[in-house]
């Protein structure tokens, strides 16, 4: 609040309203980049993951001569278009093959990457059936297959329930967003190592180095700083809390007949899971849940006016009609286990009323 | 004077504080209890009464310029809107030409993104505007080419604030079938905008500028007849497939309430700020070699873009701590040029940088402007004093006439 009324100036302004927001900004771009154990210079604040990630591919890619690019086929459609938009440029485009579970595959990878390689990019987690990629190993093959390719990751989904190094990871590229850890909306950054010569998308005014022009969203990126700081203190009991109901809803579900529950041999995030009911298709659970009052979704949100099966599962080879009734359940500090007892209840009347 | 509270904020075209009714809008769509649901999701009830809010909101910013609601697209601000608008609009239409006009006073996310199409293959002219910052329509037409797709002309100049008759340009534009833009930035909420009538095809807005907060703006899209734009930035899908990304609902929301708020009050309030900028005017104008910078007349009510002649830009703006204003000074940007918006307008280097723009706004008082006129006063007069080129001004000598030694 007090960045919207109260210190109001604009952080390009020299005079001393504008020095108060400056000095908040680079608060909270030291805040986000410890978070993330990452260099504040190296961080790029934007208007969310959305732009991050666009900038991440376009702004490492378009200044330099047309080669090859690889992602993996479960990213979020704001990578996955950006990537194809490149390809409609002329770029060759690989996309990485998934096991049934959803990870992305180190040997896949490695036959991919040659010299002409320049980005590869896999999540963190993903945003519908929570798997944690090994990224670790993901970033040594890549490197080790070509050392100068760069390495992006989206971590919009990780960030916040588990602990992730931007240095020890050695990645090159890293996206954030605000909203997906308890800040506010219209935030995200993009962390971008020394040796990426980005090229701006957004032009104009110079700010954050001139790497992202327009003035800085003070009162969300005061938000996501805060957010940070909060998210790398409470993060393990966020977590424990998250296992719990993942635990408790797992095991009800595997108890039911004709529940899938997608991923389940992978490491996932504590807080999502991810399942079909076999004969009750994914929109049509939804809105019951939702007049029961529990608030779930098919998958990614941004995807949810369409009603194509997962693009996510379809990459896993997912049976095209089990996938169609995916809905996600995820977590957040406020729920309790209660409300997951009511969930299973729901559902299982549900289920009656469909089976 | 002992209320006053100081220093006295006169930057309002810089960015604007957040109105409270604005604050109190944005709150509900922020914390746990009230509507903090992802806009996108249409399948459940959190998400039902965002998507209401931005409907709400974007019906809000539509009545402000007399468009339809489907029209706006909603953008992280207005340079991200002149970005969409120019690169977008370039991009689709390319086929037709690759030709585009600007004018050189036009806000950096105009500029700097003309600057990029150059370097795409694109050719750019930019326009000399007359010395009252205005563009003269003739020369605008001599420029036309039968490749030219695009003119971008800003309504309102950040830094002198002059009205540019958007409403003729319009007419040359669309009679020789070119997509037209205007950065909004400065004038949505201060000049009435009619698109109904205007032959405007892209326009860009900002929510900071008018009271409303940070990190959002729209571009307005013209249905009929119907213009397209490559969008920008890829992903769900957001906007109609314009602009991707998660909408802030909050951002939205506030940005919506500020412009309705401007369309009840803008009326009365401009009304107000024009007595408080005259009374500014009035009270430095008959102070010697002072120029005001931008035409008089066409010109929005809170801004006076004014050089004091002898004064050293630098040496001013330490001596008026109190007020915050903004300068076309070197030391107060980020380049080390002086404004090119006043060197445009024929302005020397030497009164660009003893240049001041006084922007009035919603908590602008009168107490504040008189104790302003007596700071300026006072501070000008006591750098001349200072001043050796002031003496030899004051003795007849022609400054230009002379030849200065190096050492």
């Amino acid at each position: 609040m007090p960045y919207m009324s109260g210190v109001y100036g604009n952080p390009s302004s020299v005079h001393r309203f504008g020095r108060l927001t400056r000095d908040a900004l680079e608060q909270a771009r030291v805040q986000v980049a410890n978070f993330v154990d990452a260099d504040p210079n190296q961080l790029v604040f934007t208007s969310g993951g959305t732009e991050a990630n666009n900038l991440a591919v376009k702004g490492a890619l378009l200044n330099q001569p047309l080669a090859r690019l690889a992602v993996s086929p479960i990213e979020h459609a704001c990578l996955l278009e950006p990537a194809k938009a490149m390809k409609q440029l002329g770029w060759e485009l690989d996309l990485l093959d998934v096991d049934g579970q959803g990870r992305v595959s180190i040997e896949h990878l490695k036959s991919t990457i040659t010299r002409q390689t320049k980005f590869v990019s896999v999540m963190a987690a993903n945003n519908e059936t929570g798997v944690l990629e090994d990224l670790k190993g993901l970033v040594e093959a890549a490197k080790t297959a070509n050392s100068d390719v760069f390495f992006h990751t989206d971590a919009c989904q990780m960030a916040g329930k588990l602990p992730i190094s931007f240095r020890q990871l050695n990645l090159d590229l890293m996206t954030l967003s605000s909203h997906k850890l308890y800040g506010p909306q219209g935030a995200g950054a993009l962390i971008v190592s020394r040796s990426i010569d980005l090229q701006p998308q957004i032009l104009g005014g110079g700010q954050e180095k001139g790497l992202r022009s327009g003035t800085e969203n003070l009162a969300a990126i005061v938000g996501f700083g805060r957010a940070a700081e909060l998210a790398a203190e409470t993060q393990q009991a966020r977590k424990d809390h998250a296992l719990a109901l993942q635990q408790q809803l797992l095991e009800c579900l595997v108890e039911r007949s004709g529940v899938t529950v997608f991923s389940a041999q992978a490491e996932r995030l504590p807080n999502t899971v991810q399942f079909s009911v076999q004969g009750i298709d994914g929109e049509a659970l939804l809105m019951q849940l939702d007049k029961k009052g529990f608030a779930v979704s098919s998958g990614s949100a941004c995807d949810s006016g369409r009603t194509d099966p997962s693009h996510v599962l379809m990459a896993m080879g997912v049976d095209k009609n089990i996938a169609k009734g995916a809905i996600r359940v995820s977590f957040g500090e406020q729920n309790t286990s209660e409300q997951v007892s009511g969930f299973i209840q729901a559902l299982d009347q549900i289920r009656q009323q469909f089976i | 004077m002992s209320d006053l509270k100081l220093p006295i904020y006169f930057d309002y075209s810089a960015t604007t504080p957040v109105d409270e009714r604005v604050a109190e809008v944005m709150m509900h769509y922020l914390t746990v209890d009230s509507h903090f649901g992802n806009p996108a999701s249409r399948s459940h009830a959190f998400g039902w009464s965002a998507d209401e809010a931005i409907d709400t909101a974007r019906g809000q910013v539509a009545a402000l310029v007399n468009c339809d609601p489907r029209e706006i697209v909603w953008t992280s601000g207005a340079t991200e809107s002149d970005n969409l608008a120019i690169k977008g609009a370039a991009h689709f239409y390319q086929k037709n030409g690759k030709h585009i006009i600007t004018c050189k006073t036009e806000h950096k996310a105009v500029l700097d993104t003309c600057r990029q199409l150059e370097r795409e293959g694109y050719e750019v002219t930019y326009l000399d505007p007359e010395t009252n910052g205005l563009i003269d329509l003739n020369k605008l037409k001599a420029a036309f080419r039968d490749d030219t797709i695009l003119v971008s002309i800003m309504h309102v100049n950040n830094e002198i604030g002059v009205i540019q008759d958007i409403e003729a340009i319009g007419e040359l534009c669309r009679k020789n079938k070119i997509i037209f833009h205007v950065d909004a930035a400065q004038s949505a909420g201060k000049v009435d905008i009619d698109l109904d009538k205007l032959k405007v095809d892209l326009m860009s807005f900002s929510a900071h500028k008018v009271y409303g907060p940070k990190g959002i703006g729209a571009l307005y899209v013209r249905r009929k007849p119907r213009i397209r734009i490559e969008a920008q930035m890829h992903g769900g899908g957001h906007e109609r497939g314009m602009r991707s990304g998660t909408l802030a609902t909050h951002q939205i929301a506030g940005m919506g309430e500020a412009f309705r708020i401007a369309k009840a009050e803008m009326h009365a309030e401009n009304a107000r700020f024009l007595a408080l900028r005259n009374r500014l005017y009035n009270g430095l104008k008959d102070m010697e070699e002072v120029y005001v910078n931008g035409d008089m007349d066409h010109r929005i009510a809170g801004n006076l873009n004014i050089s004091f002649n002898y004064v050293e830009g630098e040496s001013l703006i330490m001596a008026l701590k109190d007020i915050a204003v903004s300068s076309g000074s070197a030391c107060t940007s980020a380049s080390l040029e002086p404004s090119y918006v006043l060197r445009a307008i024929g302005r020397s280097d030497e009164l660009a940088h003893s240049s001041l723009r006084f922007t009035i706004g919603r908590y602008t008082t009168e107490a504040e402007i008189d104790y302003t006129i007596g700071l300026v006063k006072k501070a000008v007069d006591k750098l001349r004093d200072l001043s050796p080129l002031w003496d030899m001004f004051k003795d007849g000598i022609d400054l230009n006439s002379v030849e200065w030694a190096a050492h």
